[in-house]
């Protein structure tokens, strides 16, 4: 998955005062001493682009003496192919709920000691006990979205209510985007026909992939990375995107708007979890609970634009923030979404093969 | 060298191999069953026909780096001594920008309201402006709207990516054969009353002949293994072989069935690099032959 998660760069300027604020903070820091609860050595920590607050590494190196090594992948599939072989040397890993489960089934996870993590009293319970990690035995979480329509205001008579207008309509033609990501597009295609997007049975991938070919001819793109960039130069005018992605250009531009359609969106969730092999799994437990701290966890959501499951930190959020119907969809939007659930290696290779003949055609 | 040989080429070789012929075993373990799916997967007429795509853009790219790029190497090899250094840093200088960069450049430039299409909206407004100045009638003749080119997306964008990223590598062997080329022979053929023309045919491009081979290789087989470009020039809509490569080894997680695809891809590579030898050694025969009569 390519999402890129970089903090708003068009954002007007609070980010100058909340950095200022942020280097006092890091000021008292340094007064404090580092004493009983310094720890040795590094901690290898493996994450999204900029998918971090702006100091919150800087300040748990100061309160706790662990060094961070920081390291970046672009997507899921890379974070697993780098790990199957073996750990090459990471501590904490910030895997998506499909890939956490699938890394489960291949033993690429540790089990969590819970005593070790006692900001784990912060996390909101709805997100305790996810059907991809019962008890949250490998991970925990991290920060949530959806994902959805990106929309040109003045270029749309309405906003878009269903998948059908993007994915079967030739209302738009030739100026949609679609990701291009196989298993999230055949499984939004069978959501606009009315199936769980999890119900991989023959008929619903031979419909969904039916579907995508008819399509094929009015759509502009299959976005890898630029979704957001198409719909923000004006090259498409909807776009099939993560809700981080189109708020971040939402902030550039007024006439951008986000939609969870009413077949329902993808939900996905992002978690902390520490792979088999880690070196320095006390500093990893240290880092984890750092994360979830309620201000740390305020700091991260309030720079990077993405929901936070932190009950603690959302407390201490804006209104703004609490009430971003981008951020936070509304309950009725939010009832029809699903998780994605790894569908096994047989599946993914149907997924694939479907997914060749989508992009071969036409 | 058999050491380095062996270290980065047999050995990582070897082990797609076998994963070429193997299977998942779970979804982290290939074991090596010596079963021939994976092959039989090739044949499927998707696969065959992306083969068969990306033979074909590799080609057009590869031609259209040959006829740009001879007259280019022809005018750096004639050029003075103080402006060659010059015109080989300016052929070169693109290769110091990291290519995800340059590509991203390109999308700019060549969307829908891309540069490119801004200045060609403006040269139809100005057109149809000087049309109705000289009371002709400009909207009929070049049309009401400008309808802006799309370039990204199709064939034509993919290809133009392909011969941007690797002119310069067919450029720079056919230069240094036109190097070494005795002058005098493009006199002589001249003197003896062949035209222009002629003497580019029959004389220049038979010379250069070696490097032109070169420039078709080199241009050709990287070419062949692109998935960036479809991906991001061709919008996703034109996809060739290595994207699907790309994607066993990573979404799709099928490292035997994508282990199997670059092997056929590396031996259609092989076979041209193979004709390329049987070639040079065919015609070097033939000099001797000549020589000896």
């Amino acid at each position: 998955m390519n999402r890129q998660r970089h903090p708003s760069h068009g954002r007007p300027s609070p980010g100058r005062r909340r950095f200022l604020a942020g280097s006092a903070a890091v000021g008292i820091g340094l007064k404090l001493p580092k004493g009983a609860f310094a720890a040795e050595g590094e901690v290898n920590f493996y994450n999204w682009d900029t998918y971090i607050g702006e100091t919150t590494l800087e300040d748990f190196e100061k309160a706790t003496g662990i060094e961070v090594q920081y390291d970046l992948f672009a997507d899921n599939a890379e974070l697993f192919a780098k790990l199957r072989g073996g750990n090459p040397g990471y501590d904490v890993i910030v895997p998506t709920n499909d890939y956490v489960e699938q890394m489960i089934e291949a033993e690429l996870l540790m089990p969590l000691d819970h005593s070790k993590v006692p900001n784990i009293a912060n996390v909101d319970p709805l997100f305790m006990d996810p059907s991809f990690d019962p008890g949250r035995t490998y991970s925990l979480p991290y920060m949530w979205g959806t994902i959805g329509i990106g929309y040109r205001k003045s270029a749309v008579e309405a906003p878009p209510e269903s998948w059908n207008e993007i994915l079967e309509s030739d209302k738009y033609a030739g100026r949609i985007a679609l990701l291009s990501e196989p298993t999230t597009v055949l499984q939004m295609a069978m959501k606009a026909q009315g199936h769980s997007l999890n119900d991989w049975s023959d008929e619903n991938l031979a419909a969904a992939e039916a579907m995508l070919i008819a399509q094929k001819p009015r759509i502009t793109a299959f976005a890898p990375d630029n979704g957001q960039d198409l719909l923000l130069g004006g090259e498409v005018d909807l776009a099939m995107e993560w809700n981080g992605d189109i708020q971040q250009i939402m902030e550039e531009d007024d006439d951008i708007g986000y939609v969870l359609p009413k077949e329902g969106g993808l939900l996905w969730e992002d978690t902390l979890a520490i792979p088999v092999g880690a070196k320095n799994v006390e500093n990893a437990y240290a880092l984890i609970d750092f994360l979830l701290d309620a201000e740390v966890g305020a700091g991260i959501a309030e720079f990077i634009g993405y929901a936070t499951p932190n009950a603690a930190a959302k407390a201490l959020m804006s209104e703004d923030y609490k009430t971003n119907p981008v951020i936070f969809p509304a309950e009725d939007a939010m009832k029809n979404s699903e998780a994605s659930v790894f569908p096994g290696q047989e599946r993914m290779r149907k997924i694939d093969e479907a997914w060749t003949r989508v992009k071969a055609a036409g | 060298m058999l050491l380095w040989l062996g270290l980065f080429f047999v050995v990582p070789l070897g082990i797609i191999g076998l994963y070429s012929f193997g299977e998942n075993v779970t979804i982290t373990r290939i074991e090596t069953t010596w079963t021939l799916e994976n092959y039989a997967r090739i044949t499927d007429p998707v696969i065959l026909g992306l083969f068969w795509r990306s033979l074909w853009l590799a080609g057009v790219a590869t031609v259209i780096c040959l006829v740009v790029g001879l007259p280019m190497a022809l005018v750096i090899a004639t050029a003075s001594n103080g402006a060659k250094p010059w015109l080989l840093l300016a052929i070169m200088l693109p290769f110091w920008t990291n290519l995800l960069i340059r590509t991203y450049a390109l999308l700019n430039i060549l969307g829908t309201r891309g540069r490119l299409n801004d200045v060609l909206g403006w040269l139809h407004g100005k057109g149809r402006a000087f049309l109705d100045a000289i009371g002709l009638d400009g909207a009929a003749a070049l049309g009401e709207r400008f309808v802006p080119l799309t370039l990204l997306g199709t064939p034509a964008g993919v290809v133009y990516g392909i011969v941007y990223v690797s002119l310069p590598f067919a450029i720079l062997p056919i230069y240094s054969s036109l190097e070494r080329m005795d002058r005098s022979l493009l006199e002589a053929s001249m003197d003896l009353g062949a035209g222009q023309w002629t003497t580019i045919r029959r004389v220049l491009v038979p010379l250069a002949l070696p490097g032109i081979l070169t420039a078709a290789l080199i241009t050709f087989i990287p070419a062949l293994g692109q998935f960036l470009t479809p991906d991001l020039l061709g919008r996703g809509q034109v996809d060739m072989i290595a994207n699907v490569i790309e994607r066993q080894f990573k979404k799709a997680n099928d490292w035997p069935f994508g282990s199997a695809l670059s092997l056929v891809l590396l031996y259609v590579t092989f076979i041209l690099i193979a004709a390329r030898a049987f070639g040079d050694a065919a015609r070097a025969r033939r000099l001797e032959r000549g020589r000896a009569a």
